[in-house]
């Protein structure tokens, strides 16, 4: 793992936790949309809120993408997920929200699984990588990490 | 029987959305490394060549499926119940199949992150 895909990483979470928090602003004051009036769904997108919330989430995906081309899903997924606890800082330092205790155990179990993951190898040597994914899994020892 | 609609839809989405993982890593380990290709070949060619695998976009269509099933799961349940039920779930739905289907390596220490993140999932809910 260099630092550059550190880089990625943190784009994933933070493009993810963000993207969120702008569509969850946006659709709160574009209101209700029933599914009898489906085609309004469409002009959801001149909310400048909406819009920039999408905008985040297509670069959560270019970054996801990017992520899953070098390391397993099992990793990706894991080591992606202190957006959670980024969501909960935003909800107490910035919408000024009550953060239970119970919440604040969540967020610790997270990041300590976040801990877990990272300290581990992000990909699965397989010996011929490209086109024979089913071969026996290596013993640890000689699991190549770039 | 809404409760059973509500744990239907989850189940879908859980169902969809791990699918659509295991489908859209799969194309990408036949990519390979985006930033490798993007320096050699340039952007275009990274974009056609994941364009071009199907697995990438029967992908998205998952994640479409696992969207829209989530909608309506929503409308069948409770926000406080759906969003972290699904989100738990997905996490060890994933370690399972990502086993089985992709053939990761997913020793003790990958078992407790996804375990230790689908239990805090579920306790921001609580």
């Amino acid at each position: 793992m260099t630092f550059r895909k550190y880089l990625v990483l943190a784009g994933v979470t933070l493009f993810a936790a963000i993207g969120d928090t702008f569509l969850a602003r946006g659709m709160k004051q574009v209101g209700n949309i029933s599914l009898h009036s489906l085609p309004d769904l469409i002009f959801t997108i001149l909310d400048p809120w909406v819009a920039l919330g999408i905008l985040f989430l297509l670069a959560f995906f270019a970054a996801y993408m990017t992520a899953l081309s070098w390391a397993d899903l099992t990793y990706v997924l894991p080591a992606t997920s202190l957006g959670y606890l980024l969501l909960a800082l935003i909800a107490k330092f910035y919408l000024h929200e009550q953060v239970s205790t119970l919440r604040w155990v969540g967020i610790g179990l997270i990041s300590a699984g976040v801990g877990f993951v990272t300290q581990g190898p992000a990909l699965t040597h397989h010996p011929s990588h490209q086109e024979q994914p089913d071969k026996e899994p290596q013993p640890v020892g000689s699991r190549t990490e770039p | 029987m809404k409760h059973a609609y509500t744990w239907g839809a989850i189940v879908a989405v859980v169902l969809a959305s791990t699918t659509g993982d295991v489908l859209l890593s799969r194309a990408m380990k036949k990519v390979g490394d985006v930033g490798h290709l993007w320096r050699r070949a340039g952007l275009v060619t990274v974009i056609g060549r994941i364009l071009r695998r199907p697995s990438f976009m029967l992908g998205i269509l998952m994640m479409a499926v696992a969207f829209f099933s989530l909608l309506f799961a929503l409308s069948w349940g409770d926000v406080s119940l759906v969003a972290p039920a699904s989100a738990s779930l997905t996490f060890v739905a994933n370690a399972v199949a990502a086993k089985i289907f992709l053939h990761e390596r997913v020793d003790h220490r990958r078992w407790m992150a996804a375990l230790l993140v689908a239990a805090g999932v579920l306790l921001l809910a609580a």
